[in-house]
């Protein structure tokens, strides 16, 4: 047995990078446990509980930790030298003739041809980056969280004077001209523009509009908060006015949750004076599902509006009593979820979105009776990447939940910047689900377009060979798996 | 709208999460990304810096740095220059006392009480220091500068130089050459003899030199040796030959004695250094009027005294902001070692504080060897300073980047956010007064200066 436990100044990668280079060294042979991380708290806390003594440890969030357990003193340096393998990563071995280092902020990286800088640093951090791009008048998405409204506010208005747009903070989704920022599917161009205040909500509607044959021109992601009256919508109105300019766009969408009313007016008012027509779309109990307000896109455009791809589980399950449980990767998938959900079922739906028609969940992962869970809400993603990069909570939820629950309901988020192969860890996760409690039923939301590097019909049909049912339409998957359920 | 996101073929600059930068690169996106790490402060503290008045205060700081006009126009004793009286010195870096002076400092400290005669022994002289009857103030906070120890004494000979674009003065002693010198801690009978000839003989012969030359412009010598391999901190070899071969014919229609005229010019040509003590007035004259612009966050002055490490800011009025002073790396002369060497000591930086030293390295590849060994490593140095500085200086340029101006204008915000610190050139004095010269490198500056600053700044900001 050797360990090794030290921490590297000077040295920073994100954890994303991190949990692959801790994967890395922890599939070298010998070696038993092993963690590459940031010194953060969360990080800390983690190594006791891995067998590391770590009485000795002086570490901050600044530090990189590197904790090694392995068989002998060989494996170990094998295991040492694998840190330092991926963290040195894919460069090429020639120190070059002047090549100038790589730049260290925003300010130093934008030039002439920038079009847009892409912010997710930590939220705190974000508003430094966020006002570099500003200054070199070029747009900024800020996908970070956690950034304070009066952040947000003075950001957006110094925006406003230069003409330029915030998407964010909290902008999960973005499409340019086909290019997709943050997590975003692979659409075909056309005459839809959408203004989302909501990330996978924009995601469903492109991906459905996309398998209804209906292209996209871009999607401008505005942040959860930009239709509050405190953000009074100003990057709503600021994406509006550029999808009016904007020749390819014949039809805008503006999708949120329902706005503050001084703030609806507004957005109506500006609605009303585009020369392209616009449609809201807004997200809440008794309004449209994004399943109806992409029909309702096809209807307005004259275009065929052909059901929605699914492929049902064969044989077709039965009604059974018991629980509905979901798990969500999704914020506004899970909240769809919770609406529809509580329109059909007997019982009360916990859930820890904010609705007005669940029971909260207070922190708690779980609640006994009927349930929803978004997993990437922050109290399950401090210290870890959101589930629809890294599914090891999820994973863990469903053995966890499988064997006292009647129906299973999942969401699969496909496209730029998720998990490169969902279905593979979750496929034999459900089959072993299935053979725990062999009266589950299993229904999946699939959220992707047949252009997604994932494959969509790879992932549809492994996940159906597993025994799930399979929906392209959130909603459709959410009736199946509440229809499931005997009152 | 000048938002330009629909209308071009998208080039995006990502900062945070990996992931991005490859899913953009995935999909053919021209994508450059930020090699990003949390800044040594909070975000709260960058957040209440105004971003408009800082850009605005750092521009006109950066103006007043790039415009001045350094030129020698003679020489004073320090007494008249300054006006220090007996027991009184000056000394590099922020404040000290004897108590926490190191080994070098005090050896200067011990060589010239000998040289001004307060005492006779360097045990008498060490008493004086313990008894706390030495006044010492930094040589910053009286208009000048000193190479390593930087100890100035009142009878001292120091060159005067003038920034004609705003009519200050800077001052500095004249350099004593290399080896057992009273910068680098020496007190030898030999080291306070060569300081009686500078006084007697050195100073006025170049005072009379200068005298029948008229102002020397230093702008213009720099911006030579620049292209002639110097950084101006470690290598001055091109400056001090410019520097003689300018002066000469002035120094011999001087009416001294044909001997005395031979000594000087074998002592100032004898000594590659030689240079350095004009140069670093010529930085002070040109940063001393970046001073107290409200907001800036530019650095006035960078200096050691052998125990701290300090720095002032323009918007932070006469504050240092200091850090333990760290040991250098580098080369050794002869059987030295890193455990011979003192923490780092000298007003120096201010070479690197006005865009020359280490800041310059590119245009120095001969002195590699002090900084790691490989030509990359100089144009690294002075290319990653670009992030750290406000602009490029229009007349300093480095031949090997195109005559790229040199990274000019330290901005302590940028430091903070980049966690890129100062790439400073030094001189490495021994740990033990009267040891000397133990070789020469890199020292790599406290972030903690530069953390505080940024505070300091916030702070201010805050309260309007």
């Amino acid at each position: 047995m050797a360990t090794h436990l030290a921490t590297r100044s000077g040295v920073y990668a994100d954890s994303v990078t991190l949990m692959q280079v801790s994967q890395a060294v922890a599939g070298t042979e010998g070696v038993e446990a092993a963690l590459v991380a940031m010194g953060t708290p969360v990080n800390l806390e983690l190594l006791p509980g891995m067998g590391f003594d770590t009485d000795e440890l002086d570490a901050g969030p600044n530090d990189l930790v590197v904790a090694i357990r392995a068989s002998d003193e060989d494996a170990l340096a094998a295991g040492l030298d694998a840190v330092d393998a991926s963290l040195a990563g894919g460069g090429g071995g020639t120190r070059g003739f002047g090549a100038p280092p790589a730049p260290r902020t925003t300010a130093d990286a934008i030039d002439e041809d920038t079009t847009l800088v892409l912010v997710s640093t930590p939220g705190e951090h974000a508003v430094a980056e966020a006002r570099d791009a500003l200054a070199a008048g070029v747009d900024v998405m800020v996908f970070s969280d956690h950034v304070s409204v009066d952040d947000e506010v003075a950001l957006k208005d110094v925006a406003a004077e230069a003409g330029l747009l915030v998407m964010g903070p909290d902008a999960g989704t973005a499409i340019v001209g086909g290019v997709g920022l943050g997590f975003a599917n692979v659409v075909s161009p056309g005459p839809v523009g959408i203004v989302a205040a909501s990330g996978t909500g924009a995601q469903q509607l492109t991906c459905l509009l996309d398998d209804a044959g209906i292209g996209i021109s871009h999607v401008l992601g505005v942040g959860g908060r930009d239709l509050s009256a405190a953000v009074g919508g100003r990057a709503t109105l600021a994406a509006l006015a550029l999808l009016d300019e904007d020749p390819a766009t014949e039809l805008v969408v503006v999708l949120s949750k329902p706005p503050a009313p001084d703030v609806a007016e507004a957005v109506t008012t500006a609605a009303d004076a585009a020369a392209t027509p616009v449609r809201t779309a807004l997200l809440g109990p008794g309004r449209d599902d994004l399943t109806t307000v992409a029909e309702g896109i096809a209807t307005a455009l004259d275009r065929p509006w052909p059901a929605p791809t699914s492929w049902p589980a064969d044989p077709p399950p039965r009604r059974r009593p018991g629980r509905l449980v979901g798990l969500f990767a999704g914020g506004t998938l899970a909240t769809e979820a919770v609406l529809l959900a509580a329109e059909v079922l007997a019982d009360p739906v916990h859930a820890n979105v904010a609705t007005d028609v669940a029971a909260p969940l207070d922190g708690a992962v779980t609640a006994d009776g009927h349930l929803v869970v978004d997993l990437g809400e922050d109290d399950y993603t401090a210290g870890r990447p959101h589930p629809m990069i890294d599914q090891s909570l999820r994973l863990e939820r469903i053995a966890a939940e499988a064997p006292d629950a009647a129906v299973l309901l999942l969401d699969v988020v496909l496209g730029h910047g998720a998990h490169p192969d969902p279905a593979g860890e979750l496929a034999p996760a459900l089959t072993s689900a299935l053979d725990a409690n062999p009266g589950l039923a299993v229904v999946v939301s699939l959220c992707g377009t047949a252009g997604d590097p994932q494959d969509r019909e790879a992932q549809a049909a492994a996940l159906h060979a597993a025994g799930a049912s399979v929906h392209l339409s959130n909603a459709e998957a959410v009736r199946t798996a509440a229809g499931l359920i005997e009152a | 709208m000048s938002s330009r996101l629909l209308t071009e073929t998208p080039d995006v600059v990502t900062v945070g999460v990996d992931l991005f930068e490859r899913t953009l690169a995935d999909q053919g996106v021209e994508v450059t990304a930020v090699d990003w790490r949390p800044p040594s402060v909070d975000g709260a503290v960058l957040g209440a810096l105004d971003v408009h008045r800082l850009a605005t205060a750092n521009a006109e700081a950066f103006d007043r740095l790039v415009a001045a006009e350094p030129h020698w126009v003679g020489i004073a004793s320090a007494r008249d220059a300054v006006g220090i009286e007996t027991g009184q010195f000056l000394h590099a870096g922020p404040p000290l006392t004897w108590e926490r002076a190191s080994g070098p400092m005090r050896g200067a400290l011990v060589g010239a009480m000998l040289y001004e005669g307060m005492a006779d022994t360097p045990d008498e002289a060490i008493a004086i220091g313990e008894r706390g009857e030495l006044e010492l103030a930094p040589c910053h906070s009286a208009g000048a500068v000193g190479p390593m120890a930087g100890v100035v004494s009142p009878s001292m000979p120091m060159f005067r130089v003038h920034n004609d674009a705003f009519g200050n003065d800077a001052w500095c002693t004249l350099n004593e050459g290399l080896g057992k010198v009273l910068r680098y801690g020496a007190y030898a009978d030999e080291v306070v003899e060569r300081l009686t000839w500078m006084q007697q003989v050195l100073g006025p012969a170049l005072a009379d030199a200068v005298g029948v030359h008229g102002p020397l412009d230093l702008r213009s010598l720099v911006a030579n040796a620049l292209q002639m391999g110097d950084e101006l901190h470690n290598r001055n070899r091109a400056a001090t030959s410019l520097f003689v071969r300018e002066l000469m014919p002035s120094l011999l229609a001087t009416d001294r004695p044909t001997a005395q005229l031979a000594e000087v010019a074998d002592f100032v040509n004898g000594n590659d250094h030689f240079f350095l003590n004009l140069v670093m007035p010529a930085a002070k004259a040109a940063t001393d009027p970046c001073r107290d612009i409200d907001g800036s966050s530019m650095v006035v002055a960078m200096a050691r005294n052998g125990t701290d490490f300090g720095i002032q800011v323009s918007g932070t009025g006469d504050a240092w902001f200091v850090g333990p002073a760290g040991v250098p790396d580098g080369l050794f002369l002869g059987d030295y070692t890193a455990e011979d060497a003192n923490p780092d000591i000298g007003d120096s930086t201010i070479t690197e504080t006005s865009g020359l030293g280490g800041f310059a390295m590119a245009a120095a590849p001969a002195i590699v060897k002090f900084i790691g060994g490989e030509v990359a490593d100089a144009l690294e140095a002075t290319q990653s300073m670009y992030g750290i500085t406000i602009g490029e200086h229009p007349a300093y340029q480095v031949p090997i980047l195109d005559f790229r101006g040199t990274p000019t204008g330290i901005d302590v915000v940028r430091i903070v956010r980049s966690g890129v610190v100062p790439f400073v050139n030094t001189g490495i004095a021994g740990r033990e007064a009267g040891t000397g010269q133990v070789g020469a490198g890199l020292v790599t500056p406290p972030m903690e200066v530069f953390t505080a600053a940024v505070e300091a700044l916030a702070d201010r900001a805050r309260a309007g």
